[in-house]
């Protein structure tokens, strides 16, 4: 690990590919976990599709049975699939705050990690949307969410916050999509140019719809992508937002608040920082790519997860004291309930993974150790599951009414649904990194310093 | 390198995008119109074990619905008629009749005659005869000219909208409760306005919650 980072000859700036790398050997190192079979990934991916298979029974069995299988109860009637949608759909963000926002801002070491990152963002939200289509235990009646005429003359109730929310997510999943696979097409054309079996090629033959990379081409290319990244970064905010308003626009102490759709967002992207690291920090070693995802790209990240961890900190104590502050018994009484009642060891959890852990990355070595990056970034997965517990069960199990407290904990199939939905997106992401480069061969290269029209390796600068 | 794909695949894109918005459209059409209750549902006519005809004792001969349908006004369910409700006429007429002989049977064996349900709603849609009486809705409304049918068969659809369509704006289907088995009584052409009736008891509300009709 190097204490301190290369330098560009020419801006002077820390570069952004380290250890000299001519653009072939880019190409070369990207596409080789496509093209030659790992053990390990097969290990991963058997591993993956156990998991998925959990998922197959546990939905089996729910559809079957009803979502009676699960721990809900009557004060807590929205339980872990509730508290899953939103984990993973704040997962999600990061890549899109990676992708989109950060190309808008010209922050070019988003090249590095931007494909994985996006690919993150939507095998989570395959895995968000998930939730809310088994929770009503009937997911053949999915299409009454949607504005279809029907038989029944019924229409979507546009006053709930649970409809913005259809709207919301299948949109930002669409838009996410198109994102990252319009950011592929010229690396498909490079693995189609580069496949040497016939499957190969008309595979990525297909999806490549016909790129040679003609200046036409990337013309039209780049104008696509940045109207892309352009329609993208209203949704890293919005969709969060919505999403907070399952919450917020209930009248219910500790989610009736003002503070939810920034707070959302900042946790969203806080967990999605959490996620990138721990799928990049092992990637980037078994795949060779430490000279592409380099200390510096982890280290950026390790600031962004201060940032937003700090910000979550701040809201969690602006909750406790708005509701000193307001005077409101109901709300005092659910802070005080959240952090000392029956799910205080929840609450605390969540406090020690969000809060605390975080403001390791105030020293420069954690920030700079993939070990420790490692580690925290589990921490910060676990402590954003943990938020979202917190804020659905400890508001509803001691509602207004104390006759109808109860507690909730969940049964065995809330675990293997929610370790099924892992196996889905640790099989969706396996696939990718067999099949798909996962880095944007294409952006790195016009990073890179022999990119640059001055470059002059000999330094014999001509006027 | 040669060429992965030939020329004509290059108009693959402009066909899907000419066919695509097509079959989208013939999609959703197909579901609209087979799939809707008026196509699956309207019509439906079975065989039944005797050959009953409505339109012989309820048109020719002018029954009134409430002989045999005894319960409609006072319970959910408009009943059935036991086969003893056939025998009060049916021991002194046609008594030899070989078209009758399931009902000479079951009058005899005690046991019910097999009649086919037909207008059937889900288990979920809850039901009740009573109110829609007493509000007006006269039998002709739902269930069609039954004194016009040889054969019963459904003439409405029975969907959800379709009871909504009246719920929402049930006036022009009310009349006077006189005349609520009168099956010539067309509302289209009486001039009849239900909120100037004072011998209507109900309000012109019928429920439009969820929970009217799914309890």
């Amino acid at each position: 690990m190097a204490a301190f980072d290369e330098l560009d000859p020419l801006t002077g700036r820390k570069v952004l590919v380290e250890n000299f790398q001519t653009f072939h050997e880019v190409t070369e190192t990207v596409a080789a976990p496509i093209e030659i079979p790992s053990g390990r990934w097969w290990a991963f991916f058997l591993a993956s599709l156990m998991l998925l298979g959990l998922l197959g029974v546990s939905l089996g069995w729910l559809f079957w049975e009803g979502i009676g299988i699960w721990g809900l109860n009557n004060p807590v009637d929205w339980g872990w699939a509730i508290v899953n949608f939103v984990f993973w759909v704040g997962i999600g963000h990061a890549g899109t705050l990676i992708s989109a926002v950060l190309f808008l801002f010209r922050q070019k070491w988003r090249t590095s990690i931007n494909r994985a990152a996006e690919a993150m963002t939507i095998f989570a939200v395959i895995c968000a949307l998930l939730f809310p289509t088994v929770h009503a235990g009937r997911p053949w009646v999915l299409y009454w969410a949607l504005p279809i005429p029907n038989q029944m003359g019924m229409w979507p109730n546009f006053r709930s916050p649970l409809l913005w929310d259809v709207f919301a997510v299948s949109t930002y999943f669409t838009v996410s999509l198109m994102f990252w696979y319009v950011g592929l097409i010229p690396d498909l054309a490079t693995m189609r140019d580069r496949a040497k079996t016939k499957a190969r090629r008309i595979a990525y033959g297909i999806f490549s719809l016909g790129w040679r990379g003609s200046t036409r081409h990337w013309q039209h290319y780049e104008k696509a992508y940045l109207i892309l990244a352009g329609l993208a970064t209203p949704l890293v905010l919005s969709v969060h937002t919505i999403v907070s308003f399952d919450f917020a626009v209930s009248q219910l102490p500790g989610w009736h608040t003002t503070i939810f759709p920034p707070y959302f967002v900042a946790g969203a992207i806080f967990s999605g920082f959490g996620m990138v690291l721990t799928l990049m920090i092992p990637l980037r070693v078994w795949f060779k790519l430490e000279n592409f995802i380099t200390i510096k790209h982890l280290e950026n990240m390790a600031k962004i997860i201060l940032v937003t961890g700090t910000m979550v900190g701040y809201a969690y104590g602006m909750e406790f004291f708005i509701a000193w502050y307001s005077g409101n018994a109901y709300e005092s009484f659910a802070f005080a309930n959240r952090a000392f009642g029956d799910y205080w060891w929840a609450y605390w959890t969540m406090i020690s993974c969000n809060v605390i852990s975080p403001q390791l990355f105030w020293f420069k070595a954690v920030r700079r150790s993939p070990l420790a990056l490692f580690i925290i970034s589990i921490f910060v997965n676990i402590g954003m599951w943990f938020e979202r517990f917190v804020i659905t069960v400890t508001s509803l199990h001691h509602d207004f009414l104390p006759s109808s407290w109860d507690y909730y904990s969940p049964t065995l199939w809330d675990v293997t649904t929610l370790l099924g939905s892992f196996g889905l997106f640790f099989t969706l992401f396996c696939l990718f990194c067999r099949y798909l480069p996962v880095i944007a061969i294409a952006e790195v290269k016009s990073v890179m310093p022999q990119a640059d029209p001055h470059y002059d390796p000999k330094g014999d600068h001509h006027g | 390198m040669p060429a992965i794909f030939p020329r004509w695949t290059n108009n693959i894109p402009l066909a899907i995008a000419i066919l695509a918005p097509i079959f989208g459209a013939g999609l959703v059409g197909g579901v609209w119109y087979y799939f809707s209750p008026k196509f699956t549902d309207a019509g439906y006519r079975p065989i039944q074990p005797v050959a009953f005809s409505h339109k012989l004792h309820a048109g020719d001969m002018g029954m009134d619905c409430r002989y045999c349908h005894n319960t409609v006004e006072r319970a959910a369910h408009a009943a059935i008629p036991p086969t003893q409700t056939c025998m009060n006429c049916h021991s002194q007429v046609k008594t030899d009749s070989p078209k009758l002989a399931p009902i000479r049977e079951s009058y005899e064996s005690g046991k019910s005659v097999p009649w086919i349900r037909v207008h059937q709603l889900p288990d979920y849609a809850f039901f009740d005869h009573r109110p829609h009486l007493a509000a007006g809705v006269g039998c002709v409304s739902c269930h069609g000219r039954i004194d016009q049918m040889t054969v019963v068969q459904m003439d409405q659809p029975l969907s959800m909208s379709w009871c909504l369509d009246c719920h929402r704006n049930p006036e022009p289907n009310l009349r006077p409760l006189d005349q609520i088995t009168n099956m010539g009584w067309d509302p289209a052409t009486e001039d009849y306005d239900p909120k100037a009736d004072p011998a209507r008891k109900r309000a012109l509300t019928p429920p439009e919650h969820c929970s009217g009709c799914h309890r």
